[in-house]
């Protein structure tokens, strides 16, 4: 298979990958404040590792909400569209993904071959998302990635708020009660994993999910995800790089031929 | 545009806010409909209409009342033209599209209303509508719970009127409709001071089903598998006729629609091929509120019909007044036409629509549906979910929306229609 590039422009990372039938190199930069330098810094990079040379470029494909930010650099295609893809590369039995970026949260129903069914959406506030739990961890005084070694003899402490600035408030009485952190940390994930459950219930459909995103890194939420659907729910390392596999995946049907 | 201070200024107006309306509505109607390519001649009329809304218009408004005759403003499609027409009233569907009025709302109302209803009220509290500023009065309805509730509110600023509906399409719900249109007659009568006669009521249909008729006429052009003419321009012909006078409509949409009918015939294309075609239902969409088509045109798909109060639900269907010897008769047919035809989720269960949804997507040639509702219509939300199944079994592409007529989720909106045309795509 020839090379392609697709480059993920998301909220709070942009996730490169280079990709010939299977990814042959990926990277991660914090957005920053300026998504069209950030993306044009993954690109240079990508082509600096493999060099590639930046003239000759392989296609392409740019997605995530800064997708029309990089304008030269290749055609934009949606997340929704570009997650579908790459998931069902990565995943193949799955026919439903999940996924939880840095700002929204979807859910896409597969069709053949990768293709979109149907999908949900949750942008309009930053609860369940990414951004959420980094509020949190900053409160709780732990790192993002202790959120996916937490011990799981502990219960999860229920959190009622849905809301980012209300559930901060909420965690912070709860903390002066003496609440365990860990337990909370815990019920922060749930709740979570509650209205990422509900969004694939209104969705329907049966059999393993695909979980993606910056935030499926979580072991825990992984296996509170499956508890609360009763059903498998799989993730890979590669699993946060989904959106920027499936832009790749999509370069290599539009973009010129380069073997 | 001539200057209008001083009529402004005479309605009571508060000229300085109003001001700020007038100043933002010219850019904004350039950037969303200037923008388009090969836009038909026809559509001139309408710019000019919209230039000139608080304008002309109002001027011709003033002087039929300067000539006795009343203007009466209305909110839902279920409150009869006809009726005000034949009592030598004017009726103008109030616009309640625009952000700009929805603060002054949230300050006689709660926040969590939908937005047609808090820029409705708000264009009054405000005095920034010259169109509230002329009407004699006010027909409100009870619909929504949002709406019959605003209606109190409204009554202690305005002169308002409510039309009791029923909740039902029952014969009990028709009894209570027929009645409702019989207290509206008199209440009608009181105002203007006339009375129903036969000849004035039947020449009243005859007008309105004409504007019913051109706007069915213009819709069927967009059935051609090269559409003549965008879904943004028939949704803003379709906004016009709401308060523009019928009979001027009606020959300017002629006009437009025989343009329309020669593009097919020449085969001209105004979308690339390829280009998807969207059926979009749900809620209202009223002047200037134009967010949502401008997004579904310039991302790959053109809207080629409106499941809507704006859209086939005001003009689809006539007064069938075969038969009718007598005043009370015409008003049955008339009572008939809106009860019967009208498939509004205010009432329980409201089945037709769904089947509405599925026939015209096939003679639209719609390649999805877009359910786009006003945030906070939770009858319209509720309705969404079984619309979804229906078309689910169907085999229909569905896409939900909610948004109200702020700007801050553009982006968000894009995407979701940016994903659902490309999943229409393979
Ligand atoms: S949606 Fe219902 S309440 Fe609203 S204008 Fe239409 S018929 Fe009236
Ligand atoms: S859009 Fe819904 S909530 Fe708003 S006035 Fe119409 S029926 Fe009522």
């Amino acid at each position: 298979m020839k090379q392609s590039i697709g480059i993920d422009l998301g909220s709070m990372g942009i996730k490169a990958v280079l990709f010939d039938g299977s990814v042959r190199d990926r990277l991660m930069i914090p957005t920053g404040w300026n998504p069209r330098e950030t993306g044009e810094q993954a690109l240079r990079e990508i082509y600096a590792r493999n060099g590639i040379d930046p003239s000759d470029s392989p296609p392409v494909v740019l997605t995530g909400y800064g997708r029309n930010s990089l304008g030269k650099a290749g055609p934009s295609v949606t997340e929704i569209t570009c997650h579908a893809a790459g998931s069902a590369f990565l995943f193949p039995g799955a026919g439903t993904v999940l996924d939880i970026g840095g700002q929204d949260s979807k859910a896409i129903s597969l069709g053949r071959e990768g293709t979109v069914n149907d999908f949900l959406m949750n942008d309009k506030c930053a609860a369940g998302t990414g951004r959420f739990l980094q509020v949190m961890a900053a409160l709780l005084d732990m790192e993002l990635d202790d959120f996916s070694r937490l011990p799981e003899d502990v219960p999860p402490q229920p959190i009622s708020s849905m809301c980012t600035v209300f559930a901060e408030s909420e965690v912070v009485s709860l903390l002066a009660r003496g609440v365990d952190k860990h337990s909370l940390a815990l019920g922060l994930l749930d709740s979570i994993a509650g209205r990422a459950c509900a969004m694939l219930q209104k969705l329907g459909g049966s059999g393993p999910v695909a979980f993606t995103g910056g935030v499926s890194r979580s072991r825990n939420l992984v296996r509170l995800l499956e508890k609360r659907l009763g059903r498998p729910v799989v993730t890979s390392s590669d699993a946060p790089y989904a959106g920027a596999i499936g832009a790749a995946l999509i370069a290599q049907k539009s973009g010129k031929s380069r073997s | 545009m001539a200057d209008y201070h001083k009529m402004w200024e005479g309605l009571g107006m508060d000229l300085a806010t109003h001001d700020q309306l007038c100043a933002a509505l010219p850019p904004a109607f350039e950037q969303v409909f200037l923008t388009q390519k090969d836009r038909p001649q026809g559509m001139d009329y309408f710019n000019m209409v919209i230039a000139e809304v608080h304008g002309l218009r109002i001027q011709e408004l003033l002087e039929h009342k300067a000539r006795g005759g009343k203007i009466i403003g209305s909110f839902c499609i279920y409150v009869p033209e006809e009726i005000v027409l034949a009592l030598g009233g004017i009726m103008v569907g109030l616009c309640a599209g625009s952000e700009f009025w929805v603060p002054a709302g949230e300050q006689v109302l709660p926040r969590s209303l939908c937005p047609l209803i808090k820029a409705g009220i708000g264009a009054k509290v405000s005095r920034t509508c010259p169109y509230f500023q002329s009407v004699d009065l006010v027909v409100g309805e009870n619909t929504c719970d949002g709406k019959k509730k605003a209606w109190e509110v409204l009554g202690d600023i305005a002169p308002t009127y409510v039309m009791d509906l029923p909740n039902t399409k029952s014969s009990a719900g028709f009894a209570l409709f027929r009645r409702s249109m019989a207290d509206l007659v008199a209440k009608l009568e009181e105002v203007t001071g006339n009375r129903l006669t036969f000849d004035g009521l039947l020449s009243a249909i005859e007008t309105v089903d004409r504007k019913r008729a051109v706007l069915q006429r213009l819709y069927e052009t967009r059935k051609a598998p090269k559409v003549p003419i965008s879904g943004l321009d028939m949704l803003l012909a379709s906004q016009v006729a709401f308060y523009d006078d019928a009979d001027r409509f009606v020959s300017q949409a002629t006009a437009l629609a025989e343009e329309c009918e020669e593009r097919i015939k020449t085969g001209k294309a105004i979308f690339p091929g390829g280009t998807k075609r969207l059926l979009v239902t749900g809620t209202p969409i009223v002047v200037p509120n134009w967010k949502v088509h401008k997004i579904i045109e310039t991302s790959g798909a053109v809207v080629v019909v409106e499941e809507n109060c704006t859209g086939t639900r005001y003009f689809e269907s006539r007064v069938d007044k075969s038969g009718a010897s007598t005043v009370e008769e015409l008003v049955d047919a008339i009572s008939h036409r809106y009860f019967d035809r009208i498939h509004c989720a205010c009432f329980t269960p409201n089945e037709g629509r769904a089947d509405d949804v599925v026939r015209l997507a096939s003679e639209y040639g719609a390649d999805g549906v877009v359910g786009l509702n006003l945030s906070f219509c939770t009858t319209y939300q509720v309705e969404n979910e079984k619309l979804r199944k229906r078309l689910q079994s169907e085999g229909i592409p569905f896409l939900a929306l909610e948004t109200d007529y702020a700007s801050g989720d553009e982006g968000q909106l894009r995407t979701r229609i940016e994903a659902f045309v490309e999943s229409l795509g393979r």
